[in-house]
């Protein structure tokens, strides 16, 4: 009895011993040299995850901060200029800052302004709708309302309004990682620069119909009548298709542009009103 | 005095759907010619045609207006003579807008050459090439309802080759009659398209599947087929998706045909039974194909129907010819309930691939509320494919479509057997549908690089 006691912690701190040794040695043999600044850029980011940079995860970003010489094509949207500083000062090397960017929904066909042509009962999931019909409205290219985007974000920072089935970006909490973007498979969303203030101009439209047909189907439709673009002093306003697009690196946010909309489909936020 | 006949079937899966095929009885009308035609200029599987007509142009029936842009790809001919309104764009079923060529009619004008007579005429004069030449500028695809250009199914292809025409008389789909109509009324001449299509293919057998409950037509058939050198007429199990390529040639010939290859691969090509009508009339009469026999039918429509209608004409026009529409109405689909798509609007146009027009009444078209997946496995114990329909939606949802791929989705013929049988009322077929699309999208861009 005590022998067989005895043979067992023998040979079980002998087979201890001996894993001991042998992993001591792996580890030796196959060390590998990390840069410990990683971890420390990677204590300063925030840790979501996100991938709004870019990168698979917190961990490879810092691995690029590390590795790269400056900072110019590195960004993180969730800490923003502060944390991109902090990185900086960690690695020794300068950044320029950037302007807030912040997500916008570019759809404005609520339940009043766009009519329902046709109710749909099937799967709820914007990609399925968008892969099998136009929507329930005339207009083919507006928003589906099934909120693809909330299920994108990983903030919480854009939510469906129940009475416009418009979906609404929480500006306190969108960090513009460009979730929401990707989700939408009619491009409605799109990175802007959040402003002065808050302050934005942007084409509230994504359809290239004709004005009199996009007009029919939405009251709110951008017709491409082009007189946004004869206004605008700035070279900001393109026309595409039936469709005009501000450029927000070019605007000045001048405002001359919201008046001449026949449709109001040019939207400004946190303006004051003109009187 | 009636043949005997051992019904065949597919191995594996399929279910059996109520038939309701209400218009069986119903002979095929011809419509009154519309007013206006709509002809959308990609009505097919492949490229679009390029419009070759301007607005205010002149045209005959049956001329060429939208030449073929490439090998696949056929031409698209004027349904009614009468004047180029406009060159724009309209409604197709799934509501998105695409390039039209709009006529206004003025009555029944056809190209010369065209033989309108009612005469049977057996000998066929052209050769094999001349065949797969002509059915491409008369502008014919499949009917049944894929609309892949006939043309290319017949063109052969280097180190394969094919021994069996097979001819799809299925129509598993319930409500539709159209084939199972031409079958009984225009036996002689589909027979005839049988045998072009047997010499394009340079082919000594054909098979014509037909499913056991169109007993009329299969009497019909077989009877004329005696007349003819290796054309068999085959009855076939009423189960679906009796008609679907792949279920269709297991049945036949017992052969399987490989994970993404074609019919060729198992030695045959498939045609529609309205195919061979179309054929017919593209080779012995020279009539390009600007009509079609659309099925309208439902369960509280007054007067279910056949009609021979020119390509173009407004759905609304047929649900009007066959008593408008009812007070119950729910749905309105167009192609069959199984596989059709729910219509946005009434005014789009019929096309070549259009097999019918369902009026469905609200309780039969209403969905139920989707539960959690009960584990069951009837969607795998049904699926003609031998898929995993759960797992592939799973992934779908998960949006790991590689992992879908691995599991073969793209072999999905989206019969929708998976959606229909199950119990949980899962949309298994429209995330099935998703992750083809997405795997699709992805090859064509690894294409382009």
């Amino acid at each position: 009895m005590m022998q067989t006691i005895l043979l067992s912690i023998l040979l079980l701190s002998a087979i201890g011993v001996l894993s001991g040794v042998v992993l001591y040695l792996v580890a030796r043999k196959f060390h590998i040299v990390e840069d410990p600044r990683i971890d420390t850029v990677q204590a300063i980011l925030p840790g979501v995850n996100c991938g709004g940079c870019g990168y698979p995860g917190c961990r490879k970003f810092a691995e690029a901060c590390v590795n790269s010489k400056d900072l110019d094509k590195l960004f993180c949207p969730v800490g923003g200029n502060t944390c991109m500083a902090q990185v900086a000062t960690a690695l020794g090397i300068e950044v320029v800052e950037r302007d807030a960017m912040i997500a916008v929904v570019r759809c404005n066909g609520s339940l009043r302004n766009r009519p329902r042509t046709n109710k749909y009962d099937g799967t709820t999931w914007c990609k399925i709708v968008h892969n099998l019909y136009a929507g329930e409205t005339g207009c083919s290219f507006g928003c589906l309302g099934f909120g693809d985007c909330v299920k994108a974000c990983k903030f919480g920072a854009i939510a469906v309004d129940p009475e416009t089935q418009l979906p609404v970006v929480d500006e306190e909490k969108c960090v513009a990682c460009g979730a929401c973007v990707k989700a939408c498979p009619r491009q409605l969303i799109e990175l802007r620069f959040k402003g002065k203030e808050g302050h934005r101009i942007f084409v509230c439209c994504r359809n290239p119909e004709k004005g009199s047909v996009a007009r029919k189907n939405c009251s709110v439709a951008c017709i491409g009548c082009g007189k946004c673009f004869k206004v605008c002093e700035f070279g900001a306003i393109t026309m595409g298709t039936n469709l005009a697009y501000i450029d927000f690196k070019k605007c000045t946010l001048c405002q001359k542009c919201v008046g001449q909309c026949p449709t109001g489909a040019i939207h400004e936020i946190h303006h004051a009103k003109k009187v | 005095m009636q043949k005997k006949f051992r019904i065949k079937t597919f191995p594996a899966g399929g279910v059996h759907v109520d038939e309701c095929k209400f218009s069986a009885q119903r002979p095929i009308e011809s419509l009154p010619l519309p007013g206006v035609v709509t002809t959308p200029v990609l009505q097919h599987f492949g490229a679009a045609a390029t419009p070759i007509v301007k607005a205010g142009d002149r045209v005959k029936t049956g001329q060429v207006i939208a030449q073929a842009n490439g090998f696949l790809s056929v031409n698209i001919h004027a349904t009614i003579a009468g004047t180029v309104a406009r060159i724009d764009e309209a409604m197709d079923v799934s509501g998105y807008k695409r390039p039209v060529i709009v006529i206004n009619a003025d009555g029944e004008d056809w190209v010369e050459g065209v033989d309108l007579s009612r005469t049977l005429k057996r000998k066929v004069e052209l050769s094999s090439v001349e065949i797969i030449k002509k059915v491409q500028q008369d502008g014919l695809v499949g009917l049944g309802g894929a609309g892949f250009p006939v043309h290319v199914k017949l063109s052969p292809v280097a180190g394969k080759r094919a021994d069996v025409l097979l001819i799809n008389g299925a129509e598993c789909e319930p409500y539709l009659t159209c084939d199972h109509r031409l079958m009984v009324e225009k036996g002689p001449e589909i027979l005839v398209g049988v045998v072009i299509l047997m010499k394009a293919l340079n082919v000594s057998r054909a098979v014509i599947g037909i499913e056991w409950n169109k007993q009329d037509a299969i009497a019909h058939l077989s009877a004329l087929a005696s007349d003819f050198d290796g054309i068999d007429v085959v009855a076939l199990k009423a189960c679906y998706p009796q008609g679907a390529e792949k279920q269709l040639i297991e049945a036949l010939i017992g052969k399987q045909v490989p994970i993404g290859g074609l019919p060729i691969d198992a030695g045959c090509v498939v045609q529609n039974i309205a195919t061979a009508f179309a054929v017919y009339e593209s080779i012995q009469k020279n009539k390009p194909l600007v009509e079609r026999i659309v099925t309208v039918a439902g369960e509280d429509l007054k007067k279910p129907s056949n009609f021979r209608v020119r390509l173009g004409t407004s759905m609304a026009a047929l649900i009007e010819a066959a008593g408008g529409l009812p007070e119950s109405t729910g749905k309105i689909i167009s192609g069959g309930p199984m596989m059709g798509k729910a219509l946005n609007m009434l005014d789009i146009p019929v096309i070549k691939t259009t097999s019918g027009i369902l009026v469905m009444p609200q309780e039969r078209s209403k969905r139920d509320p989707v539960v959690n997946c009960i584990r069951c496995a009837r969607c795998v114990k049904h699926c003609p494919l031998g898929l995993e329909p759960y797992l592939l939606m799973n992934l779908a949802e998960k949006e790991r479509f590689e992992d879908a791929e691995n599991e073969v989705v793209m072999n999905c013929c989206e019969c929708g057997t998976c959606a229909y049988v199950c119990p949980a009322k899962r949309p298994l077929l429209d995330y099935i549908r998703l992750a083809k699309t997405f795997i699709t999208q992805r090859r064509k861009e690894k294409a382009v690089k």
